[in-house]
């Protein structure tokens, strides 16, 4: 398999308030695990998204940094680019909502995103989503169950061609009322999970690998702490408080 | 300068004494000091108490993400060489318990008051300080708190009317943008480690310049204000230009910058500097922070760090490795329930300390720290944790309910 890997972080000046930082550092460091040659980026609102990168991550933000990045990343174009040369995509919340076809914004406004991922995002009218999700993946991926920390006001609706990337047992995830939970298509994720989401699903890091390498396996890890995580989060959202 | 010239009403002395009553109901209870309880009580038979209380004090306010509680204490150990001081100085910072903490000074001359972020503008309203010192705003307890920037906005909102002297940190742009809507701000140029929550401009939203200590926003114009004071090193700069040398029995580079801008709320009141810093070295440990206790055989040292920003300072304040250091993390209701601020945490500045890790949450902080490369031990309680440690100094680190397990462990 090809032995580097290019990972970008997107916006980290906007977009990178709830931990999501750790979704690069986990990527990274499970790359790195398997002996790839890891380079990562980060790229700051005011320089260009490179287009040549493997791997994109995006985070959660505030109303406003979240309005600001939409703004600069269609101004730019570097990820759409990336997007359509076949780059991996990964988005949580706001980059989430960024990455559908619109967004309300601050200003109680509709905001144009990049329509990489078929979504249209609106606000709820109930109270914010807040506390530990509990989901099943798409069984189509292959993954062990979902687990993560929501925060957040959106609703995201899905169109024909995103599919849910998980149904929620416990919590809310897309806000819809149907129990689906994120959203993704061939490259592209986004999810509501924070936590960071893949610190506390490891194996959607590896996917992503899998994905950017275009290979069907990965060398084994030892994820001995990642998996008592999952458990002790796993069983705290199953028991009633 | 206020004089306890009118004295209180007779519905207010009634709210004070039921409220003193409440408070020992509490405590006899075994339901800690009692001063929320006790000034809840009073505030429900005379809701405009806390501004009757304040009435005759010269009313001081300090509210910070980070620092408060240590600032209050610095200040009210300043202040009290001109005059006596009654403070909360137990923490206890939202309405009731700083009605709780006045109710108890009544020939004090200065109100020495740390407020929660939240309710800055509100306790402003009602108690007409004549100095409100704001140290830092950042990320904290996201799962609950409003956002960072709209706190800032929140305060630039309620600050504006206001006729207090703002003592205000020059190098936060989020306290910058609160405390320049004031007509009189001092800035003290502080310091603050920690930047990931102002890169982009509060007034504009372009993106912040920061080459070295400065900082402005290349789209708007919005920048650093010239400080009047000065953290420069072991030494506060005065407006005159003089250096006056720290000596505090408290640890760390946050506590300098936090004895600064106690220097320059205390010259407001015409305290000199070197007086003000003379005393402020009484100050050995606030609310069990900074103490160091003997426990089966080691020396702790106890530090609290409840979000990112409190993290950094922290980690730039232990003892060098190999000193051992145990982290212990909660996520109960007043820690914040959301652990994802752990990986804004840079850990890899523990790199070869022998770490040693407990507390609820101790599974997250494995990841965490497995994820920047570091060796470490999960254990499951303190006792088990010091007795892996060698003899000597250990620096304990734990988040706000965590720190409360420690304490109550080691028997401070």
């Amino acid at each position: 398999m090809n032995n580097s890997l290019r990972l970008v972080w997107v916006y980290p000046d906007l977009l990178s308030t709830y931990g999501d930082q750790g979704n690069a550092l986990v990527v990274e460091r499970r790359a790195r695990q398997r002996g790839l040659d890891v380079s990562r980026v980060d790229v700051r609102s005011d320089q260009p998204i490179p287009t040549s990168g493997d791997i994109y991550l995006i985070g959660g933000g505030e109303d406003r940094p979240q309005r600001l990045a939409a703004e600069r990343l269609r101004r730019d174009g570097g990820l759409s680019r990336a997007a359509s040369n076949g780059a991996i995509i990964f988005s949580v919340c706001a980059g989430y909502q960024i990455l559908g076809h619109e967004f309300i914004n601050d200003l109680g406004e509709r905001e144009p995103g990049l329509g990489l991922l078929d979504v249209v995002s609106t606000r709820g009218e109930g109270a914010r989503c807040v506390g530990d999700v509990l989901g099943d993946i798409d069984p189509n991926l292959g993954l062990p169950p979902l687990t993560g920390f929501e925060n957040h006001q959106g609703v995201t609706h899905l169109g024909p061609s995103a599919r849910p990337l998980a149904r929620v047992r416990l919590g809310r995830g897309n806000g819809t009322g149907d129990g689906t939970e994120g959203a993704y298509n061939d490259t592209v994720f986004g999810t509501y999970m924070h936590g960071p989401v893949l610190a506390r699903n490891p194996l959607i890091a590896d996917h992503l690998l899998k994905l950017a390498l275009d290979v069907n396996a990965l060398p084994p890890s030892d994820d001995r702490w990642y998996e008592a995580l999952r458990a002790e989060r796993i069983a705290a959202a199953t028991q009633p408080a | 300068m206020a004089g306890n010239t009118e004295p209180l009403s007779p519905r207010a002395k009634l709210a004070v004494t039921a409220g003193k009553a409440a408070a020992a109901v509490s405590r006899a209870a075994g339901r800690g000091s009692g001063s929320v309880i006790g000034g809840r009580v009073a505030l429900k038979l005379d809701p405009d108490l806390l501004g009757r209380l304040a009435q005759h004090l010269d009313v001081i306010l300090v509210s910070a993400t980070n620092g408060k509680t240590t600032t209050t204490r610095l200040i009210a150990e300043a202040l009290r060489a001109a005059g006596p001081v009654v403070s909360n100085a137990l923490g206890a910072n939202m309405p009731a318990g700083i009605t709780s903490a006045l109710a108890g000074g009544s020939d004090a001359r200065y109100g020495v008051i740390e407020v929660d972020e939240k309710y800055l503008a509100g306790v402003a309203r009602d108690t007409t300080p004549k100095v409100i010192a704001l140290l830092n705003l950042s990320r904290d307890q996201l799962d609950r708190a409003a956002e960072t920037r709209m706190l800032a906005e929140k305060w630039r909102e309620g600050l504006s009317g206001s006729k207090a002297v703002i003592v205000a940190n020059a190098d936060d742009p989020l306290i910058v943008w609160a405390a320049s809507s004031s007509p009189n701000v001092v800035w003290v140029a502080a310091g603050q480690a920690w930047k990931d929550d102002a890169w982009s401009c509060p007034s504009c939203g372009g993106v912040m310049q920061r080459p070295g200590d400065d900082w402005f926003c290349g789209e708007c114009g919005f920048r650093r204000p010239a400080p009047s004071w000065a953290l420069n090193g072991d030494y506060v700069l005065d407006p005159h230009g003089s250096a006056w040398p720290i000596h505090l029995q408290l640890p760390g580079r946050a506590n300098k910058a936090n004895a600064t801008s106690s220097a320059a709320v205390a010259a407001v009141f015409g305290v000199p500097p070197q007086v003000a810093l003379e005393r402020m070295y009484q100050v050995q440990a606030v609310a069990g922070r900074y103490d160091v206790v003997s426990f089966l055989g080691r020396e702790l040292r106890l530090l609290l760090a409840k979000n990112p920003a409190g993290w950094l300072e922290t980690f730039s304040l232990i003892d060098p490795p190999p000193t051992p250091v145990i982290l212990s993390v909660n996520a109960r209701g007043a820690d914040g329930t959301d652990t994802s601020w752990l990986w804004d945490v840079d850990y890899t500045q523990l790199y070869g300390h022998p770490i040693f890790v407990l507390g609820d949450r101790k599974l997250d902080l494995a990841v965490r720290l497995e994820v920047a490369g570091l060796d470490f031990r999960v254990c499951e309680t303190l006792d088990e944790a010091v007795q892996m440690a060698p003899p000597g100094r250990i620096e304990v680190i734990a988040n706000y309910t965590a720190f409360q397990d420690l304490r109550r462990r080691v028997g401070n």
